[in-house]
């Protein structure tokens, strides 16, 4: 038996370790770690429940947004606040975009390179890429001049020595699959995905006001005066401009990502079997189609033990996290959220250290549980729970899939699921955008111009005590936000991450988190360069930036893989 | 309209005590100035690759972070050209690797700034909290002077407000919290 550690693992969004017991091959056992702490909840005690949206956005640097709209949430949640329509639909389009953009550029800038090696990529034949290219999709970028320039390019990037973002990777492992002309058309989206990525999310400029930030979100709805005359507002202009960049958005996804999707995993059908982890899957549903957060797009709804055939119904009430083996204080029992605490407690080993004794705490993350149970959130979860309940549009995008794959839906419990399910998300919100603001516009052009509802913006209308939450999907999955408010204040907050439920550590009965069941039976052809734990890791599209917090102590700069 | 344009940029996360100073820099240029057009002052937050759009086109960059410099905490630190090069090859700011990300694949892309300054100083603590430790607060005008020192080397002048900060389109900016 081998006994790995991974630490850090890179290309993530903060902090994550793994260690790994590997027998024949194969991870038998699994842990999985953040060595960073959290605890920003604890700053927003005593303030003012309509300011925590401003603080809860720089939870985390790299998604704003999705801390904002579940902060708003859970105040409105507790103070019985209706959301005006429009604002429903401006808020649909902010998040809408955000995933859009935030799932390609996790396809080609995190995940990508687990399975595309861009070395390879030099030794292409421009021709043949463009030749596999244009049998996939009619983008319009797909000469051999093209593809020939972008090797140059990449040639004397690479000739500098400079890898970037390119750097710690396996290159050269026998892992990867892929013929050098695939490699060479992954590599110039890569680009293409980034040029593209600071186009589309201009949109949050638009309707965000100051940017990068966005500062129109208000308990209530949103403070962005529509009219469509004016040069301050929302006006005709920039409803036109945000039409245009939804469209290039669309075309981006369906010409682009979704062929390289499917190309990519048709290389790596054994994918569908490893990965597929704790076979639990919840989503909090998302994007409302009234106001008041009512008529969800994508439905809510839990999966047990891979059963499609029946979806349980999410209740925030049966939410709790554990603390056994994370570094909390704590009295030996689940707490829901409303009732949570934040109090650090560590009580591991002194960086720097060989591994860490996964009997006793090992991890900053807590255990959420629901209903006692583990579940894995983000993009599988959603299709899963769509797909099981009949939504239409889903069911359509997965059996696309599905067929051109050649596989069936039990391939989707897996690793390679779990990244086509992000591509099919994608497909599916980049597809309805455009039809949010058509509604708007028409809502609009209707007379309704109203936007923010101030029934409930005095705290002499509050009642003296309250409590809520705000529930988003984000791009990472299940997101919750708890309040809980007395005498116009802030009483407690807690918020429960999509990256807590799944890099989770085990719990009081030793159910093991999403990654760590996910890892089990994963191959391995050389312990020391372990890709293959990479790639299940990275297909949950891991942010342990919010999850947890704080530079490293030990200041680990260099990803470093024991095998002992 | 100063050409070559600008981009005067902090970084950090203003809820990590002295990992929010470079923003908090920001935060205090634009309360106090107005600057010309072609002089853009942005707080970037912690956004890494999100920034890239930002880049396009600037011809000087001037970025103002919390940086290990290995000195006490306060320490001031200006950095420029191959030194920054230099200092990106060791451990240098909490934020190195977004904002070296940043900068190679905006080289890869072709608009990486040709001229580039740091401005840094060094952190004391850097755990949950929105404030900054005394010796890192003192610093914070250093900073702000600092960045007019850069700026007006580059031939630009701000110019006091007009009309009050907080009175632009954004409402509800909470500009008091911090």
């Amino acid at each position: 038996m081998a006994k790995i550690v991974i630490d850090p693992i890179t290309r993530i969004e903060g902090h994550l370790r793994i260690q790994a017991e590997v027998n024949d091959g194969r991870v038998t056992e699994a842990w999985s770690s953040s060595t960073m702490f959290r605890g920003i909840e604890k700053i927003l005690q005593g303030r003012d429940p309509r300011d925590a949206w401003y603080f809860t956005q720089r939870f985390c640097g790299v998604c704003t947004t999705v801390h904002s709209i579940a902060s708003v949430r859970a105040v409105e949640n507790a103070l019985n606040i209706t959301v005006p329509y429009n604002a429903e639909m401006i808020r649909n389009i902010i998040i809408g975009i955000q995933l859009v953009q935030d799932h390609v550029i996790h396809f080609y800038h995190l995940h990508a390179l687990d399975w595309v090696d861009i070395t390879s990529a030099l030794k292409a034949d421009p021709a043949g890429t463009a030749a596999l290219a244009a049998s996939l999709s009619p983008w319009p970028l797909n000469s051999a001049t093209y593809f020939k320039g972008v090797q140059e390019k990449l040639t004397a990037f690479v000739a500098k020595g400079r890898l970037g973002p390119f750097a710690n990777a396996y290159w050269g492992h026998p892992a990867y699959k892929l013929p050098p002309e695939a490699n060479l058309m992954a590599t110039a989206h890569y680009l293409e995905a980034l040029d593209w990525q600071r186009e589309v999310i201009k949109i949050h400029a638009i309707l965000g006001s100051k940017n990068p930030h966005p500062q129109t979100f208000v308990v209530g709805g949103m403070a962005i005066p529509i009219d469509l005359n004016s040069q301050n507002g929302l006006n005709a202009d920039k409803l036109a401009e945000i039409g245009g960049l939804l469209k290039k958005a669309k075309s981006f996804v369906e010409q682009v990502y979704i062929p390289d999707l499917l190309a990519v995993a048709s290389y790596y059908k054994e994918w569908a079997g490893i990965g597929g982890g704790i076979g639990n899957y919840m989503t909090y549903g998302e994007y409302p189609q009234a106001a008041g957060g009512k008529k969800l797009w994508f439905p809510s709804g839990i999966i047990l033990n891979r059963d499609l055939s029946r979806v349980h119904p999410v209740d925030h009430r049966k939410v709790a996290e554990y603390v056994d083996h994370s570094w909390y204080e704590g009295d030996g029992q689940p707490h829901h959220p409303w009732d949570g605490s934040t109090e650090a407690h560590y009580t591991g080993p002194t960086p720097p250290y060989a591994m860490l004794d996964t009997n006793q705490k090992y991890s900053w993350v807590k255990a959420p549980r629901y209903g006692g149970q583990a579940m894995e959130v983000g993009p599988l979860a959603k299709i899963l729970v769509a797909y099981a309940s009949g939504h239409v549009p889903t069911k359509g995008a997965v059996d696309m899939v599905l067929n051109k794959l050649g596989v069936g839906p039990e391939a989707l419990f897996s690793t390679l699921g779990r990244t086509a399910a992000r591509g099919i998300e994608t497909l599916l919100v980049a597809q309805e955008l455009p039809l949010w603001l058509g509604k708007l516009i028409a809502n609009i052009k209707g007379g309704d111009l109203t936007i923010h509802n101030n029934e409930k913006w005095d705290p002499e209308s509050w009642p003296r005590e309250a409590a809520g939450y705000g529930f988003h999907d984000a791009p990472r999955g299940a997101l919750g936000h708890w309040i809980r408010i007395k005498d116009g204040q802030i009483l407690n907050y807690q918020a429960v991450v999509p990256s807590t439920w799944n890099a989770s550590p085990r719990d009081a009965r030793g159910q093991t988190g999403a990654y760590e069941a996910a890892l089990v039976g994963t191959p391995l052809h050389d312990p020391a360069k372990p890709l293959e734990i990479l790639r299940t890791i990275h297909s949950f599209d891991p942010c342990l930036a919010c999850a947890v917090h704080l530079v490293d102590p030990g200041g680990n700069e260099l990803i470093k893989v024991q095998v002992s | 309209m100063i050409d070559p344009a600008i981009l005067v940029l902090g970084i950090g996360n203003l809820v990590m005590t002295d990992d929010g100073v470079g923003v908090r820099v920001i935060l205090s240029l634009q309360d106090r100035y107005r600057f010309p057009g072609g002089v853009t002052v942005m707080d970037g937050g912690t956004l890494g690759l999100d920034l890239l759009h930002y880049l396009d086109g600037v011809q000087r960059l001037l970025v103002v972070d919390a940086v290990e410099t290995g000195g006490v905490a306060g320490t001031l630190v200006r950095l420029a050209g191959e030194e920054l090069n230099i200092a990106f090859r060791t451990k240098l700011s909490p934020h190195q690797m977004g904002l070296q990300d940043l900068l190679l694949v905006a080289e890869l892309q072709g608009f990486a700034p040709p001229e580039m300054v740091l401005l840094g100083v060094q952190p004391g603590e850097i755990e949950m909290g929105i404030e900054l430790t005394p010796a890192v607060a003192d610093q914070v005008e250093s900073l702000v002077q600092g960045v007019l020192v850069e700026l007006a080397r580059w031939g630009v002048i701000p110019t006091a407000p007009d009309t009050p900060p907080g009175r632009e389109e954004s409402p509800p900016v909470h500009r008091r919290l911090w």
